[in-house]
């Protein structure tokens, strides 16, 4: 338990920790970095919640997937962070007003009655002792929450041919594209030809010219 | 609790369904047109847009055949009762009707898309979802499906700067108003201890609740989410600007449909989320507030605007207040007068705008309001048909328009908010002389050259939404009843 609790605080201190260096850090490569660490650690949070589904998934998806794609886009990207930094030093009396406020409430939030939020029902133990954590989850998905499961799906459709609306423009004249059809309907006939390699010769024939013995180009630029 | 999925139970969802399945057909249909046509031909746009409103028919139809009792699937998910069936069959008809003002305009300046009737119909199942949605979960997700696909459809005129800024600038604003949604459904689940609005029912009518400042934040903050999206002053600042910005066809949409969604939504997450003034939270207040912001600034500042689109925006902003009025008046009577005002409301919008689509001179559409004058000499049909639509707006008898603002007033007085309704009919004068001033150019100022030829569907929709202005008085009592059934439902 003591062992636990022991790791409970690590992780949390350090997700704390690296998620405050993610807004400090002045290199936007070291935030995404310090963003990578703050899933291991929320992961880790999870493992000890004994939601390893979620925790994998984390790892997998945030820090595989999400994390990575940010790193690409800051190191294609030419923004300019001094212009940026501008912009937020102007903008910053509003910005603490409005987290000031914000602040404010959920400090009275807690203050007005303790960590005890009193009117909630008692809730289940999130998953029952005997039924794995994925299975849990793939019960749930499948059955109770298949309405909103199908919602998120339709929300991703509609994600995706947005993008391709605003972004896709037809077919541009020169572009290479691939044809499955013609690759399919390729033979080795009109796939490939032989063409035979004069031996000895140093220089490669030209497509019409082939000749059994080499007619070098060398010797006529001479 | 586990009942078995089947065809059978999900019933009440085939509306939903036809049209998810119907837009991916309609999706596939367009990508896998006969290859070889680079840029579509101009027809093609046009099928896919008829086809669209077939699947918005037969949703119609298996809403009217599904069950008229209150179904819940999903543990509370998905409601389908006599609100939900009220508002969907609005949504359905306001749908179709935008969809088909839409053609000739985008036959004319995007002819090489066909997703625009695609993601209009997503944003009809988002829609759907949202007057259906009894949880909060339900709510997030039905608002984020209908908000995306309205954010592409602002910006679909990807190469008009206006265009694309009013998709950012919606983008944006809409992004911020779903994290505070967000932020507050956190609150009141972490308070509460369930996203199912029957338990937050439950535990909101428990001692303590009235006081409890988490759930009183939670509450305010989800009113604020959805305030932005019926855009209430004040939170109505993106409205104009997308409104001017948008195409004219999706800015009908965007002031008839959604609106009505998103009031629907508001109305369902207080009546029965937060049931009762009695021992309840006292949420009265906001609504009041919201409303009277709303019509006032919707009244003032919609006479000095010159731009047709951009006041509309601020008659639909104070449309919005109206409507409000029947929803503080926290009785029944007050959600039938909501349900009768948007019903009207969105007859009154979907003419106007066709109007506005309408104004086109020399290829190209003209937004000025002085671009309407002498419009009785060149085009009589279409003046008189604008004449009864602003005549409606401005809420003079024997027109809908009228009885739309009286029968939110008299429940507003039915439930001693005497003031409010004193206060509504004031704006209401006030916003008369924008509506009139409009008219006055219509009929009596010099006239301007004659408008291009209008498209027929266009006029089709501008002279139903004129007939049905003019004819509401001799049947009023189908909408009426069908309002009263519907508010009658909501209560558990």
């Amino acid at each position: 338990m003591t062992l636990t609790v022991a790791f409970f605080y690590l992780f949390a201190v350090l997700l704390v920790a690296s998620a405050a260096m993610v807004i400090i850090a002045k290199n936007p490569v070291h935030a995404v970095l310090f963003l990578i660490l703050t899933f291991f650690n929320a992961a880790g949070l999870f493992i000890l919640l004994g939601a390893e589904f979620l925790a994998m998934l984390l790892v997998i998806v945030y820090v595989g997937a999400v994390a990575v794609l940010f790193l690409f886009v800051v190191m294609m990207l030419d923004v300019d962070f001094a212009e940026l930094k501008a912009g937020f030093i102007k903008n910053a009396p509003v910005g603490l007003l409005v987290g000031g406020i914000v602040l404010a409430e959920l400090v009275a939030l807690f203050v007005g009655r303790g960590l005890d939020v009193g009117l909630g029902h008692k809730l289940a133990a999130a998953v029952p002792a005997d039924v794995a954590n994925t299975k849990a989850l793939g019960q749930l998905i499948y059955t109770k929450y298949a309405y909103l499961f199908q919602g998120s799906g339709l929300i991703l459709l509609v994600a995706m041919i947005g993008a391709i609306v605003l972004t896709h423009r037809g077919a541009r004249p020169g572009v290479k594209r691939q044809s499955v059809a013609a690759q399919v309907a390729r033979n080795p006939k009109t796939a490939m030809s032989v063409e035979k390699v004069p031996s000895g010769g140093y220089t490669i024939p030209e497509k019409k010219a082939a000749p059994a013995l080499a007619q070098p180009k060398a010797e006529a630029a001479e | 609790m586990q009942q078995a999925l089947n065809l059978a139970t999900l019933t009440p969802l085939y509306p939903e369904i036809v049209i998810a399945l119907g837009a991916m057909a309609l999706l596939m249909a367009g990508a896998f047109r006969p290859a070889g046509a680079v840029s579509l031909k101009a027809r093609d746009g046009e099928i896919i847009g008829w086809a669209a409103i077939l699947v918005l028919a037969v949703a119609l139809y298996f809403v009217a055949a599904g069950p008229s009792w209150k179904v819940s699937l999903f543990e509370g998910a998905f409601i389908n009762d006599g609100f939900a069936r009220f508002m969907k069959v609005l949504i359905l008809t306001g749908a179709a009707a935008s969809l088909m003002l839409s053609f000739d305009y985008l036959k004319e300046h995007v002819p090489e898309l066909f997703e625009y009737p695609v993601l209009l119909l997503l944003a009809v199942v988002g829609m759907m979802m949202m007057v259906s949605a009894g949880d909060l979960i339900a709510l997030y997700l039905a608002i984020e499906l209908q908000s995306l696909a309205l954010y592409v459809m602002a910006a679909i005129r990807r190469d008009d700067v206006k265009s694309s800024e009013a998709g950012l600038k919606y983008f944006v604003l809409g992004a911020l108003s779903s994290g505070m949604l967000l932020y507050g459904a956190s609150l009141i689940y972490g308070f509460t201890g369930s996203t199912s609005l029957a338990v937050i029912a439950q535990v909101a009518q428990s001692s303590g609740a009235a006081t409890n400042i988490g759930l009183i934040v939670g509450l305010v903050f989800l009113m604020v989410g959805i305030a932005f999206k019926i855009s209430a002053v004040p939170f109505h600042m993106w409205t104009p600007d997308v409104y001017e910005g948008a195409p004219t066809p999706v800015t009908a949409f965007f002031a008839a449909v959604p609106k009505l969604a998103a009031m629907a939504l508001l109305v369902r997450v207080l009546a029965t989320g937060f049931p009762g003034a009695a021992g309840g939270i006292k949420w009265q207040q906001i609504v009041v507030f919201l409303s009277l912001a709303s019509m006032f600034l919707g009244a003032f500042a919609a006479i000095g605007q010159t731009n047709i689109k951009r006041l509309m925006a601020y008659s639909s902003i104070a449309n919005i207040g109206f409507a409000l009025v029947g929803l503080a008046s926290q009785n029944e009577q007050g959600v039938q007068g909501v349900l009768i005002y948007l019903a009207i409301y969105m007859a009154m919008t979907l003419g106007t705008f066709a109007a506005i689509l309408a104004m086109r001179r020399g290829g190209a559409p003209v937004e000025d309001i002085n671009e309407l004058a002498g419009l009785s000499q060149t085009n009589p049909s279409m003046a008189f048909i604008l004449l009864l639509l602003f005549f409606s707006l401005a809420g003079i008898p024997p027109l809908a328009g009228f009885f739309a603002k009286y029968y939110v007033f008299l429940a507003a007085v039915k439930a001693g908010l005497w003031p409010l309704a004193v206060l509504g009919v004031i704006a209401s004068v006030v916003g008369a002389f924008y509506y009139l001033n409009i008219v006055k150019i219509i009929y009596f100022d010099e006239a301007k050259p004659a408008f291009a030829h209008v498209d027929r569907n266009v006029f089709l929709v501008m002279a139903a939404c004129g007939l049905f202005v003019i004819l509401f008085i001799a049947a009023p009592s189908p909408l009426v009843d069908a309002a009263l059934a519907a508010a009658k439902s909501l209560k558990p």
